[in-house]
């Protein structure tokens, strides 16, 4: 038996002025199923919330309808108040006669009529509401972060800061990411490893912080709040414990063909190697392809030389288990591969080099010293050719769609150093458009082009080809209209970055969605750009989108924010207006699985009893607290066994008979 | 034809007698030569009523949804369907989704020149019909009635369904007997649909009025139809709030039919069943090739159960789809 | 403030009757408009239109829905069964839905609902789908000033109804 009360709102004179609230009172009351209804000039006020609470204890409400001003305003109020006097706050519901009726309507009996309907269809759907219960679920208190490049390292430390223990992972054997690479950072020309390496000591210091590197995440389930990961640790033949990274092994070891990753392959380093001097941790690894130990079981020298008894050839991977409440994605960028572009002969001359290469060769721990040297002969080159947007802004189906952000600015950079250090060098860079929005971005490029001369022709490099020991640049110069063709010691290119490719991966695990070009999607472009639209997953640095250094620190630190907000909760309170299935009408179609963007629904098959009949059937089952209750799933669901709790096909029908009565 | 139905029905035996399967879900004659019905076949000794021949129009895709999961179990033999080309899209789309277990079914592919209409024999001046056999000239069928015999154009005959047909290739099979070359896709399925759209709204109002008011909600179509394959149907779910068994009022047949073929679109095969099947004589399939129609004119040619597991255009889409104000005018056109 | 409290009192009844009455007797014809509005975007839009004061007819009556994705085609069919003579769907624009994707299935499932309604010969202009976002109040009142005014020169719907629910 259905005993509801409806109160009706005057709001001072925001409603009372253009809508009878004394006639919406009295058509209440002949409602079905209504007990009571009373009308006051604040409902929202304590004491109208008062004579609501009194209502509900007195005549033993459990429904009401509140006529008032729109839901997105007090709906919560109002539940709040049904709720102290003990009725289930979601058998309230609102009727909007402020903002969808007395303020837009100036004719009295127009909008007391319309009142009266609207009124009518909360009744109605009220009459079908059923008491509903926010789901509770656990918040592990830790945090993992995929990815240890400057976006995780940051992420990871605003998160230890605030208290809570964060894992990194990371696939390589040191954090630091791209940015380790890096010679200088614009448009500051600071060294990027000045500023880098104490993060990347801070992140191992720090006793929040587990590092976990050489390492790959292989499986994640559970939902926000308690995610279990399974991590492998790749076996580095070398205990991490125990290594004190002197690397005396590095020097004995006689394999040393293997392409040195961290100089991005422009030179060698041995079999058994710490990826760079400033690596975190500072422990060596032994490459399995390189060495000659664990390739032919002779050699063994670095176990002799090894003071510390680090190495271990019997190594196996590990799987590391663990719960999380949180993760963050960091999984980085790298530079796509220029040899698809045959025009600019990347693979055939290897003066043609990328931005990244040359950041390497002018990095004073790079293969050359840091100074400025052509791959091929070793000599001072005289003239360098910068082309931008290799593979970027490209709709050919060759490259990517987008702008890659970073490379007007980096190519302003390297020109600016080229010509700071070597001025003898001539330098010319082909651009489509420079661009540069960011703080002091336009002033940098501009010293580029005015104060250190630099070369900037406006227009597109046609081929690239080797001729008597130079290279030959042939292109076009929009500006003069003109075909030119330049002698030049080395081109480079400047690369488009594309997302890591483990950020696939990682997002199919993680059931997070990519675009089209593999960044990952947010859950709101503009209002939630850190977060996915899975809960729970995070998003931090490149592999949402291109963006610079201050970008990345700057979304990292929104990222751990948001992670924060999330830890700090003892328990999450899920949304009960969520998709249910009612397993007797499932068909086990999977239309509703695929249509979800959250990935909140799944099959099971299991035995089902209907009406007696007992059979093994495949059905739907909902994560109540993966599923954000948007009902896209019922519409596809043509049994109407999914629908939606709290706006249910009865009630939001009930609604529509009411107002079409 | 008649080679095709020997060898069909021989293979049958076969594949019953060795084991291969323990069931067989064909067509058995009914009281007429041409009221030829689905039937489950359980035991060797009953496919002595197992038949194939020009009257088999009936889509069997549907019945494996029962007979595949409850054939499940220790021991129990596979199931044999003989399943026509236009057959095979139901089962493939019941296949994408996951409505019949694949590992209980043994498909014959049969062959199939195109299944015939009895009433439209009739309506070529036929009385007492006792039989239709295949004419030497491959073309024509010679009809033998009480009265003597004539001869018909096939084309003439053949079910609506068949009046245009997607192929002779069947899209799923473990074996085939056919005759037949595949020559693709044959006459304008659309026509009907093309001439609708060309009316004024009057016209296709009055169209629909005259024909749907002779829906008597008996639901067979709902009952032949592979796509409509739901456990329980909203319309006989009280707490669906659409639930209705009889029209009781103008509109109600028509929602019935529009919820329908809006239930199925995307998943239709347009195996023409609804229309068949409809003893009204509704033309019931212009309703689903209309949607049909539309999701090729919008978001490309699509065909469901051209090969299981593909993502039907409902639990699809693209950033540029067209907008539905567009989609009214295009549609129309 | 008035309280009352007792449903049998006859004054109520009468006043309620009245009320009742006033609805559909001595009055010229308006049009039923139900409206499905999105809770993120276009709710929000009508609340803005109202809190801007921006007018539109009492015609229109707005259903709260998660997401346009929400609106089952039974729905509207049921709107125009028990008398709607037209029937407006209103979501976040594509690409800004709160749920990602809702309003991409949704795009996809009107089109053709709308296409099939054209097909069996009711009114183009009777169904609309308009993506209004939380900030285009003025859009809002504007769609539905002319929504209302379309329906009103379209008439009442006879073609669909449930010809008994008319009085």
């Amino acid at each position: 038996m259905q005993r509801l009360g409806v109160f009706v709102c005057w709001c001072g004179s925001n409603i009372a002025a253009t809508v009878d609230v004394d006639r919406v009172v009295a058509e209440a009351k002949v409602q079905p199923g209504v007990v009571f209804a009373q009308d006051y000039q604040y409902m929202c006020s304590e004491a109208g919330q008062n004579i609501i609470k009194d209502a509900i204890k007195q005549y033993g409400l459990n429904g009401i309808v509140v006529c008032s001003c729109s839901p997105r305003m007090h709906e919560a109020t109002f539940r709040k108040a049904a709720e102290a006097a003990g009725l289930n706050p979601y058998m309230v519901e609102i009727a909007n006669i402020r903002e969808h009726c007395s303020w837009i309507h100036k004719d009295k009996e127009a909008g007391t009529e319309k009142a009266c309907v609207l009124m009518r269809a909360a009744v109605a759907k009220v009459l079908l509401n059923t008491p509903l219960k926010a789901g509770e679920s656990k918040v592990v208190k830790r945090a993992l972060v995929i990815g240890g490049g400057i976006a995780g390292i940051q992420t990871a430390l605003d998160i230890a800061d605030a208290g809570f223990p964060v894992d990194i992972v990371e696939k390589n054997a040191t954090i630091g990411g791209r940015m380790a690479q890096l010679d200088k950072t614009f448009p500051t020309l600071d060294c990027s490893s000045c500023i880098l390496t104490p993060k990347m000591v801070e992140a191992k210091t720090n006793e929040n912080i587990r590092l976990i590197t050489y390492a790959e995440v292989e499986e994640v389930s559970g939902f926000v709040g308690s995610f279990k990961a399974k991590i492998r640790k790749k076996a580095r033949f070398v205990k991490e414990d125990v290594c004190t990274g002197c690397g005396v092994c590095m020097s004995k070891c006689p394999s040393k063909k293997g392409l040195n990753e961290f100089n991005m392959g422009l030179n060698n380093r041995p079999a058994i190697y710490i990826p760079f001097a400033q690596a975190i941790p500072n422990v060596a690894v032994i490459d399995k392809t390189q060495c000659i130990k664990l390739n032919t079981g002779k050699c063994g020298l670095c176990e002799k030389v090894c003071t510390a008894g680090a190495i271990d050839y019997t190594q196996q991977d590990e799987f590391i288990e663990e719960e999380y409440g949180a993760i963050v994605m960091a999984t980085g960028f790298r530079p796509i591969d220029a040899s698809k572009f045959d025009e600019y002969s990347y693979s055939t001359c290897k003066d043609v080099v990328t931005s990244l290469e040359l950041e390497r060769i002018m990095n004073a721990a790079g293969p050359t010293g840091g100074v400025l040297l052509r791959p091929s002969d070793g000599k001072h080159p005289h003239s360098i050719v910068f082309v931008q947007c290799v593979g970027s802004r490209d709709v050919s189906g060759r490259g990517k769609p987008y702008c890659s952000k970073i490379c007007c600015m980096y190519t302003a950079k390297h020109a600016m150093l080229i010509r700071d250090k070597y001025p003898d060098v001539e330098v010319h860079v082909f651009y489509i458009d420079v661009r540069t929005p960011g703080k002091n971005f336009d002033e940098f490029y501009r010293r580029a082009a005015e104060q250190y001369d630099v070369d900037y022709i406006k227009g597109q490099v046609g081929k690239v080809w080797e001729e008597d020991g130079h290279l030959v640049v042939r292109g076009v110069d929009l500006i003069a209209n003109e075909q030119i063709v330049l002698n030049t010691d080395m081109v480079v290119l400047a690369t488009a970055i594309e997302p890591d490719p483990t950020a696939r991966k990682v997002a199919n695990m993680l059931t997070a969605s990519i675009d089209t070009n593999d960044f990952i999607t947010e859950a709101h472009p503009k209002l939630r750009p850190v977060e996915s639209p899975t809960a729970g997953i995070f998003l931090s640095g490149v592999c949402q989108g291109p963006k610079d250094i201050p970008e990345t620190v700057s979304q990292a630190g929104a990222a751990a924010s948001k992670v924060i907000g999330l830890l700090s909760k003892n328990k999450l309170t899920t949304n009960p207006c969520v998709a249910h299935s009612d397993e007797l009408l499932c068909n086990g179609c999977s239309c509703c699985e695929k249509v979800c963007p959250y990935g909140a629904i799944s099959y099971d098959t299991h035995l089902i009893n209907d009406h007696g009949v007992k059979e093994t059937r495949r059905v739907a089952l909902v994560n109540e607290a993966l599923c954000q209750g948007c009902g896209a799933c019922t519409v596809v669901c043509p049994s109407g066994a999914m629908d939606l709790k709290g706006f249910s096909n009865k009630q939001i029908m009930a609604e529509v008979e009411a107002i079409c009565l | 034809m008649q080679k095709v139905s020997e060898k069909v029905i021989a293979r049958a035996r076969e594949l019953m007698h060795d084991g291969t399967v323990s069931k067989v879900v064909g067509w058995k004659a009914g009281e007429f030569f041409y009221d030829c019905e689905p039937n489950v076949f359980e035991t060797e000794e009953s496919l002595k009523d197992l038949v194939y021949n020009r009257f088999c129009g009936a889509n069997l895709s549907k019945y494996m949804i029962k007979n595949s999961i409850a054939s499940g179990g220790e021991g129990a033999g596979k199931v044999l369907v003989l399943l026509k080309p236009c057959d095979t899209y139901s089962f493939n789309q019941l296949l994408t989704e996951h409505r019949i277990d694949r590992e209980n079914v043994y498909i014959l592919g049969v062959g199939c020149e195109g299944m015939c209409d009895i009433d439209r024999i009739r309506e070529r001046g036929f009385k007492g019909i006792t039989g239709v056999l295949e004419a030497d000239s491959g073309n024509e069928l010679v009809i033998t009635t009480l009265y003597g015999e004539g001869k018909v154009n096939i084309d003439d005959v053949l079910l609506n369904k068949c009046d245009s047909c997607k192929g002779k290739a069947h899209k799923i099979y473990d074996e085939l007997i056919s005759d037949n070359e595949d020559e693709g896709p044959r006459g304008d399925r659309f026509e009907g649909v093309r001439e609708l759209e060309a009316m004024s709204p009057e016209q296709r109002f009055a169209f629909w009025q005259a024909e749907l008011s002779k829906c008597i909600r008996c639901n067979a179509c709902r009952n032949a139809c592979p796509a409509c394959s739901c456990r329980k149907c909203v319309f006989d779910n009280n707490a669906s709030g659409i639930a209705s068994k009889a029209n009781t009022d103008s509109f109600e047949e028509k929602m019935f039919h529009i919820i329908r073929a809006f239930h199925v679109a995307g998943r239709c095969t347009d195996c023409g069943e609804c229309t068949r099947v409809c003893p009204q004589g509704i033309p019931l399939h212009l309703f689903n090739r209309k949607y049909i129609k539309d999701i090729n004119d919008f978001y490309g040619e699509y065909a469901a159960g051209e090969e299981a597991g593909q993502r039907g255009p409902l639990i699809s889409f693209t950033e540029q789809d067209i907008e539905p104000g567009h989609a009214v005018v295009k549609g129309g056109n | 403030m008035s309280v009352n409290v007792s449903v049998n009192e006859p004054a109520v009844k009468a006043a309620a009757e009245n009320a009742a009455g006033a609805n559909t007797e001595n009055k010229e014809w308006r049009p039923r408009i139900v409206a499905f509005c999105c809770n993120w975007c276009s709710y929000a839009g009508a609340d803005l239109a109202g809190s801007s004061r921006l007018s539109y007819p009492a015609d229109v009556k707005i259903i709260r829905v998660p997401c346009s994705c929400r609106v089952n085609p039974m729905f509207i069919l049921k709107a125009f069964e028990r008398g709607a003579d037209g029937v407006i769907l209103c979501g976040c624009h594509p690409g800004d839905c709160h749920y990602s994707t809702g309003n991409y299935y949704t795009r996809r499932r009107m089109a053709l609902l709308f296409s099939m309604l054209d097909y069996i010969g009711v009114e183009r202009g009777r169904t609309r789908v308009e993506w209004v976002s939380a900030a285009e109040g003025a859009r809002f009142s504007a769609v539905m000033n002319d929504f209302v005014a379309k329906i009103t020169e379209l008439g009442e719907n006879v073609k669909v109804g449930d010809l008994r629910c008319k009085k």
